[in-house]
């Protein structure tokens, strides 16, 4: 009888501080996640301040919101966002078009040299396009491209169709074998395998991939900032023209910033399982 | 959730080899390809080539006359200027730095992450955001409402360690370029390597903790040589992206003060855009793809070895 209270306590204090440690690490991770998250915050915050407010020492955290920023920011932003809208759904329906069938010839029936097909794709992703932007000015000038929303087009395309590839290709090559063949056996064509076998399936795949080329495209500002000035010019360069030579202007900015930024942060936060697939070009399932 | 094991790609080909392909079958594969590969060729070969011509030529925007031929000068030029490889010098800097730094924080908040606490889905959600933060975007937030001098938060926040008013800028100006490329990439490896621990097989851990093994050693001995995989893609992507970067040197520092931030994007970009030199801007372009191609032919090895190459069907 004396024996059985000890053997019951006797895993408290063991189960205690196995739950503490677990209380204290997720602590840790919280304390981390915070301050990764704080200059986000801050941003924010700051959008929501009168400009008199957001240059201030020490700086505050408490202070009446209002929404002027944000009312100047959409009272300009006007030609930008089209613009960035036009080229980053413009490039990934392109990016799907040209995509689908390139990963299906590399993939589900390929041609003999897949594999060197494959890191020829690739391998253009390594060329720095930072090394051509002379000579593309010049192209686009001479093709009068210049300031076109088609030249970002083009450009953003060929940017994102890579890594589209590949990352197409590895959910074509989930497609159960067995439909493959059902649709043979009952006379299908190729492009009815396509239609009605491999579409059907790879739909959500395809559809992260083009969330995928969505983020990219829509951030791009490189290309964007050589090879236009007014009549293309997209929401990254709405952030640098937010920046005046002088004057107050930090509150104003952060709400520029916050408005160009919150679409791909959407984007990334509702589609964070296929994220990591997409980003490691479907290398990780 | 498995970078699969790199012994398919090294696997003998399946013995059922396709019946000889006729000339029909051959181009009825080779046809959905073809799109795509032209158009690669001709938007990313074709401004190659250009760029190969022009280095040979003497060319500026704001001189009449256009381009005419100049030998080897513009290369004579790259190679004897100490800006082109004082900005290859940065480039290195900022990439080797910012991939380290940036996988080690990765992997350090994935093992946080890993583990289950309440709120985890949340946590997670607040770590990756920096990356999706547009880089525009992050580098004016940074240049501005966090590193300012008279205002900025981060001062705020050291104060009590002493620190008061610093210019981060045009005091720290690669480091406070690297810490933004390190804030905005460290999601990503942790996004890669969360996803390698998720694929570890619990018995074998479960039973290293039977035999009494420590923590440490179980990172050492078990996970970490699982990990390796993961860790080497997330390090081979992250520089593709890394060793362009832009938009930060652009828009915190402008390549300065002087030209303490300027990497090799933006020196083409200054050589274009401010000295109107096009043929020595084709000239760099043309060394900084030649350098490339040498990293890149070590790395595309890599990627052979890590990547998935379960065999195509039929």
């Amino acid at each position: 009888m004396s024996a059985l209270p000890l053997r019951t306590r006797e895993p408290g204090p063991q189960r205690f501080r196995d739950m503490s440690v677990k209380v204290g690490w997720g602590i840790v991770a919280w304390v981390v996640g915070i301050a990764f998250f704080l200059p986000v915050l801050w941003m924010v915050l700051t959008a929501f301040k009168p400009e008199s407010a957001a240059e201030t020492w020490p700086p505050r955290f408490t202070f009446s919101p209002t929404l002027s920023q944000f009312r100047l920011v959409f009272s300009g932003w006007g030609p930008y966002v089209t613009h960035s809208v036009i080229a980053t759904v413009g490039s990934t329906i392109l990016v799907l078009l040209l995509g689908v069938p390139a990963a299906y010839a590399l993939s589900v029936h390929p041609v003999k040299h897949w594999r060197d097909g494959l890191f020829f794709f690739i391998s253009t992703k390594m060329l720095p396009i930072v090394a051509v932007i002379g000579p593309l000015y010049v192209i686009a000038l001479k093709t009068h491209l210049l300031d076109s929303i088609w030249l970002l087009i083009i450009l953003y395309t060929a940017m994102n169709l890579p890594l589209a590839i590949w990352l197409i290709r590895s959910f074509m090559l989930e497609v159960p074998s067995e439909l493959l063949e059902a649709s043979e056996l009952d006379g299908a064509g190729r492009i009815r395998e396509m239609t009605e076998v491999i579409l059907p399936v790879i739909s959500p795949g395809l559809v992260s991939t083009a969330l995928i080329c969505v983020i990219f495209a829509w951030n791009e500002l490189f290309l964007a900032l050589n090879l236009t000035v007014t009549n293309a010019a997209t929401m990254p360069m709405f952030l640098i023209s937010s920046v005046p030579q002088e004057g107050l202007y930090i509150a104003h900015l952060s709400a520029a910033a916050t408005v160009a930024s919150v679409p791909v942060i959407l984007v990334g936060w509702i589609a964070q399982r296929s994220l990591v697939r997409g980003l490691s070009m479907g290398a990780i399932k | 959730m498995a970078v699969v094991d790199t012994s398919t790609l090294l696997a003998p080909e399946p013995v059922v080899r396709p019946r000889e392909a006729s000339r029909r079958e051959r181009w009825q594969r080779r046809l959905p390809l073809l799109p795509a590969l032209i158009y690669i060729v001709i938007v990313t070969q074709i401004p190659f080539l250009v760029t190969l011509w022009y280095s040979f030529q003497n060319y500026f925007f704001d001189v009449p006359g256009g381009a005419h031929w100049a030998g080897l000068s513009n290369y004579k030029s790259v190679f004897t200027t100490a800006a082109f490889r004082s900005a290859l010098w940065h480039s290195v800097i900022m990439t080797v730095t910012a991939v380290i730094v940036a996988m080690i924080l990765g992997v350090l908040f994935a093992l946080l992450l890993d583990r289950k606490f309440i709120g985890r889905g949340v946590v997670r959600t607040l770590i990756i955001t920096p990356f999706l933060v547009m880089p525009a975007a992050a580098a004016l937030v940074w240049a501005g409402p966090m590193l300012d001098p008279n205002f900025g938060l981060l001062n705020y926040l050291l104060q009590p360690f002493g620190v008061h008013h610093v210019a981060w800028l045009s005091t720290h100006a690669l480091g406070s370029v690297i810490v933004v490329m390190i804030w905005q990439w460290t999601p990503f490896m942790m996004l890669i390597v969360l996803a390698g621990l998720q694929g570890q097989p619990a018995d074998v851990l479960e039973a290293a903790k039977v035999d009494g093994a420590g923590a440490l050693a179980t990172f050492r001995e078990l996970t970490f040589p699982f990990l390796r995989p993961y860790i080497e893609l997330g390090i081979l992507l992250g520089s593709i992206y890394l060793v362009n970067v832009f938009d930060q040197v652009r828009l915190m520092t402008n390549g300065g003060p002087g030209t303490a931030t300027t990497n090799l994007p933006f020196y083409l970009y200054e050589q274009v855009n401010n000295a109107f030199d096009v043929g020595g801007a084709a000239a760099a372009g043309v060394i900084t793809v030649i350098l490339t191609i040498i990293v890149a032919t070590f790395a595309l090895r890599l990627f052979a070895r890590v990547f998935q190459f379960e065999g195509a069907s039929s």
